[in-house]
C-alpha cells in the first residue's frame, strides 16, 4: 500500500478523483443558492463571476457554481453506479468464461461480444427514449443502464487473464482439495485479479462521465436534473460559447469538471498498470538509468528528460545501483558532461518521459 | 541398505492394491488440425495399468514427455482419461464424486512456488482442506498440528506467513501438509523434489519416507531421477513414450535392468564413484508422440532392436518377483526372421547394436534430460530421419527450437 501510495500519478489521480467525490458527497449542502432559484427575474444576461455569484449566473440569473455542485453530484452518483454495476457484470461474465471454458466460455463470450460491438450512445438514447423522460429521473438507474453499455470490454478482459489464471497450479491445488468451482472462481482467481478489476472499474467511471454527460448534453435525460451535461445543455442553448459573448463561466466549468475527474481517474488507472505490470515502469527506468550513469543503452526518438545540474556522482551511481567507488573516472566525467543538458542524439519528437518511481534524488 | 530394502518389497508386495490403473490411455488434442484432416492427438499415456500396492512407495520414473506427470494428474482426477479406468478399493471411479475421491487421493504438485496461492496464508492453505471435508475439531490445532507434521516450526509463526514469505522447500513442505490435511490414503507426489535445491531435496524424500513407514501412507512418486525413486521406493515403474515398459522391485529394476532404456537410464545417471565416462547403452531423443513409432516405442533407439520390435508392442514379459519387462529381448521362440537385428543399413531408423558406446555423451543426455525432446522427437520415426550407422558419426541433437519440418507444419 504504501509502495502504491509512492508513485506520482496514484497521488496525483487519487488526490483529484476524490476531491470530486468530496464535493459530490457535500457540494449540494454547502451550495450558496438552489440549482433552480434565479437571483433577478429581470435580467436576461449571464452575469461574470462577482463576490455573490463566484462563477457568475446563467442567462435566467442561476448560480453556476450551486448547479456545478448539484451538477457534480447526479454526474459522479451516475458514473460510480455505472462502473460499479459494469465491473459485478464484468467479473460475473469474464471470470465464469475463463474458468469454465468449453461452450460456456463461447456462450458467454458470444454475449459480450455482442455488447462490445453494440453502438451504445444511440442504443441509449433508445433506451432512455423508451423510459421515459421522467421529472426526476432515478441516478441509480441512469447508472445501472449505462453500465449495461460498457461492462464487455472489462468482461474480455477478465477473461483472458482468468484463462492465464487458470493454468496455473494454484487453481488445480484447489481443485484437488475438493473446491467448489464457484469458490475457486471467487476465493482463488478473483483475489489475484484484482488489479484488473480494479482498472476495470476506473475505466468504466470515465465511461459513464463520459456517456452521462453526452446524454445530458443531447437532452436525452431530463433538463430539470442537473448535471454536468444539463449544464454544457443550457449553455450551449443560450449560445455562451459564441464568439461575440463568451460566456466562459457557464461552459468552462462543466467542461473542466468532466475533464479533472477523467483525468484524476485515468491516472489512478495507469498508476494501477504500473504497479501491477512492473514492465511499463522499467521500459523507463532502464534506460533513464543508464543514461544517467553516462552509458546510453540504445538510440531512442523523444525528447528527453533534462537532468538536473546538480546530479554527483554518488546519486548517479546509485541510480545505476551500483556504490559510487565502484564508479570508475570515465563514468563520472560522462555524467558531468551530460548533466543539465538535452543529451545529445535525441531528436525532439514527443512528450518528456515522466517516470513514477524514481529515486528520490532525481525528482528535485 | 539391499537387505532391508528387500525386506521392504517383501512387505509390499502382500499389500493389496489401493488404487489402480487399468489400461489409463490419455490422449490430448494438437490445435494445428489442418482444415478436413482427422485431428492428430499426442498419445501421453498409452495403454498404462500400474497398481499402487497399500503403505508402498512406488516410483514412476521416465525423462521429459513420457507422460509420468500426465498419469499422476489421471490418477488425482485433475483430467479424464480418454479411455480405461482408475479404480479406487477395486471400484472404478467416476467424475461424480470429486469429494469423496478428494478425500482419499491427494496430488503434490511438481513447482511449490506456483502452488500456492499467492493471496492466501499458509493457514488458509490449510484450513481449506479441513473445512471443505468437515474434518476439523479445532480448526488452529489442527494446522498448527499439520505444520508440525511437516517439520515447519514453530507451527504459529508458519501459519500467519504468506508463500512468498517462504522458501522453496518450505512451500513445499505446505504443499505436502494441504495434501496430507484431509488424511488421504494415497499420496500422489509429481516430482515433489525437482524444483528444489539439491540441499532440501533429501529433507522432503524422508518426510515422504517417514510418512510411509509411521502412517503407512500409499505414495505414488513421480520422478525423472531414478536414484532418488531408488533411495525412496518399493516399487519402481519406468514409462518411455507415454508406456509403462518396465516395473518391479527397486532393487531388481535398478541392479538388473532388464529393459534397454531403463539401462540407458542407468547409465546416465550421475555416478561419483563412477571413475571412466558411462558408456551409454543407446542414443536419441525421445519420439515424436503425435505419432509415435511402430511397435516397442523405443526401437528407433534400442541397440537391440530386432525385426520383431517394429511390429508389434511387446507385453509385459514376467521375470519372476513382481519384475515385468516389455521388451522382445525377454520373449521366448521367436523366429529367426523375427529376431533378426535391425542394422543401420537399409531402414535408418535404427541404431547398430552397440554402436553408441561412448562418443555419444551429449546425444543420450540430451536424450535423459529429454531437452526439446519432443519437438526434434525421432525424426527417424516421423519423417524417415536419415541414416544412423555408428554412435561416432551419429549428429548430436541440435539445440534450439528448431526441429524436422514434419510436426512444424
Amino acid at each position: 500500500m504504501r509502495k502504491l501510495l509512492r508513485s506520482p500519478k496514484i497521488v496525483i489521480g487519487l488526490c483529484l478523483s476524490g476531491a470530486f467525490v468530496v464535493l459530490a458527497i457535500v457540494g449540494p449542502l454547502v451550495a450558496p443558492y438552489s440549482p433552480n432559484a434565479s437571483s433577478s427575474t429581470t435580467s436576461g444576461t449571464p452575469m461574470p463571476p462577482s463576490a455573490a455569484h463566484w462563477l457568475g449566473t446563467t442567462q435566467v440569473q442561476q448560480d453556476v457554481l450551486s448547479q456545478l455542485l448539484a451538477g457534480g453530484r447526479s454526474t459522479i452518483l451516475v458514473s460510480l453506479v455505472a462502473g460499479a454495476v459494469a465491473t459485478v457484470l464484468a467479473v460475473l461474465f469474464g471470470v465464469s468464461a475463463g474458468y469454465l471454458g468449453g461452450y460456456g466460455d463461447d456462450l458467454l463470450s458470444m454475449v459480450a461480444n455482442v455488447f462490445l460491438v453494440l453502438p451504445a450512445l444511440p442504443l441509449l438514447i433508445v433506451i432512455f427514449g423508451f423510459i421515459g423522460r421522467g421529472a426526476n429521473p432515478n441516478d441509480v438507474l441512469i447508472g445501472a443502464i449505462i453500465a449495461i453499455t460498457g461492462w464487455a470490454f472489462g468482461a474480455r478482459q477478465l477473461r483472458a487473464q482468468t484463462l492465464s489464471m487458470r493454468a496455473r497450479d494454484f487453481v488445480d491445488s484447489a481443485r484437488i482439495i475438493g473446491e467448489r468451482k464457484w469458490r475457486i472462481m471467487a476465493f482463488e482467481i478473483l483475489p489475484n485479479l484484482v488489479p484488473v478489476v480494479a482498472t476495470s472499474f476506473l475505466f468504466t467511471v470515465i465511461y459513464g462521465v463520459g456517456t452521462y454527460t453526452a446524454l445530458s448534453f443531447l437532452g436525452v435525460i431530463s433538463l430539470s436534473h442537473w448535471s454536468w451535461g444539463t449544464m454544457l445543455y443550457w449553455a450551449q442553448n443560450a449560445q455562451a460559447a459564441q464568439q461575440v459573448r463568451l460566456e466562459w463561466w457557464w461552459f468552462v466549468p462543466p467542461g473542466l469538471a468532466v475533464g479533472l475527474f477523467g483525468t484524476g481517474l485515468a491516472l489512478l488507472n495507469f498508476g494501477i498498470d504500473e504497479y501491477v505490470n512492473p514492465r511499463l515502469r522499467a521500459a523507463g527506468l532502464t534506460g533513464r538509468r543508464a543514461r544517467r550513469a553516462g552509458l546510453p543503452r540504445r538510440p531512442r526518438l523523444g525528447l528527453t528528460a533534462v537532468l538536473p545540474a546538480g546530479v554527483t556522482a554518488a546519486a548517479a551511481a546509485a541510480a545505476a545501483g551500483r556504490p559510487a567507488a565502484a564508479m570508475d573516472g570515465g563514468a563520472v566525467s560522462a555524467v558531468s558532461a551530460t548533466a543539465g543538458g538535452v543529451i545529445p542524439g535525441s531528436a525532439v519528437a514527443g512528450p518528456p518521459v515522466t517516470d513514477p518511481v524514481l529515486p528520490d534524488e532525481v525528482q528535485q | 541398505m539391499t537387505t532391508t530394502a528387500v525386506a521392504r518389497t517383501g512387505e509390499a508386495g502382500t499389500g493389496a492394491p489401493i488404487l489402480e490403473a487399468r489400461g489409463l490411455t490419455k490422449h490430448f488434442p494438437v490445435h494445428k488440425a489442418r482444415l478436413g484432416a482427422t485431428r492428430s492427438v499426442v498419445h501421453a499415456v498409452e495403454d498404462v495399468t500400474l497398481a499402487l500396492p497399500a503403505s508402498a512407495i512406488t516410483a514412476v520414473v521416465g525423462e521429459s514427455g513420457s507422460g509420468k506427470s500426465t498419469l499422476a494428474r489421471l490418477f488425482a482426477q485433475l483430467i479424464t482419461p480418454t479411455s480405461g479406468t482408475v479404480l479406487l478399493d477395486g471400484k472404478a471411479v467416476t467424475g461424480r464424486e470429486r469429494r469423496r475421491y478428494a478425500r482419499q487421493v491427494q496430488l503434490v504438485l511438481q513447482d511449490p512456488f506456483s502452488s500456492l496461492n499467492p493471496v492466501h496464508s499458509v493457514r488458509y492453505h490449510l484450513a481449506r482442506p479441513l473445512q471443505v471435508h468437515g474434518l476439523a475439531s479445532d480448526l488452529d490445532d489442527d494446522i498448527l498440528a499439520l505444520l508440525e507434521r511437516v517439520s515447519l516450526t514453530p507451527a504459529d509463526q508458519f501459519a500467519v506467513k504468506f508463500p512468498h514469505e517462504l522458501s522453496g522447500g518450505q512451500r513445499q513442505r505446505v504443499a505436502i501438509a494441504r495434501a496430507l490435511a484431509v488424511r488421504p490414503r494415497v499420496l500422489l507426489a509429481d516430482e515433489p523434489v525437482s524444483m528444489l535445491d539439491v540441499s532440501i531435496r533429501l529433507g522432503i524424500l524422508n518426510l515422504l519416507a517417514g510418512l510411509r513407514e509411521q502412517e503407512g501412507l500409499t505414495i505414488l512418486y513421480v520422478t525423472h531421477d531414478i536414484a532418488s525413486a531408488r533411495y525412496l521406493a518399493d516399487v519402481i515403474a519406468v514409462m518411455y513414450a507415454g508406456q509403462i515398459i518396465e516395473s518391479g522391485p527397486a532393487t531388481r529394476v535398478t541392479d538388473s535392468p532388464s529393459h534397454p532404456y531403463t539401462q540407458l537410464l542407468l547409465s546416465a545417471a550421475p555416478d561419483p564413484d563412477r571413475a571412466e565416462p558411462p558408456s551409454l547403452l543407446g542414443r536419441g531423443a525421445p519420439p515424436n508422440l503425435i505419432r509415435p513409432p511402430s511397435g516397442c516405442r523405443f526401437h528407433p533407439r534400442c541397440p537391440h532392436a530386432m525385426a520383431v520390435c517394429t511390429d508389434g508392442t511387446p507385453p509385459a514379459f514376467d521375470l519372476g518377483t513382481g519384475h515385468f519387462s516389455s521388451c522382445w529381448l525377454h520373449a521366448q521362440g521367436l523366429t529367426s526372421a523375427q529376431s533378426r537385428p535391425l542394422a543401420g543399413a537399409g531402414r535408418g531408423t535404427g541404431a547398430a547394436p552397440g554402436g553408441a558406446a561412448g562418443g555419444a555423451d551429449s546425444a543420450a543426455g540430451g536424450g535423459i534430460r529429454g531437452a526439446g525432446g519432443k519437438h526434434r522427437a525421432a525424426g527417424g520415426a516421423a519423417d524417415g530421419g536419415k541414416p544412423i550407422t555408428d554412435g561416432r558419426t551419429a549428429p548430436p541433437p541440435r539445440p534450439g527450437p528448431a526441429g524436422p519440418g514434419e510436426e512444424k507444419r
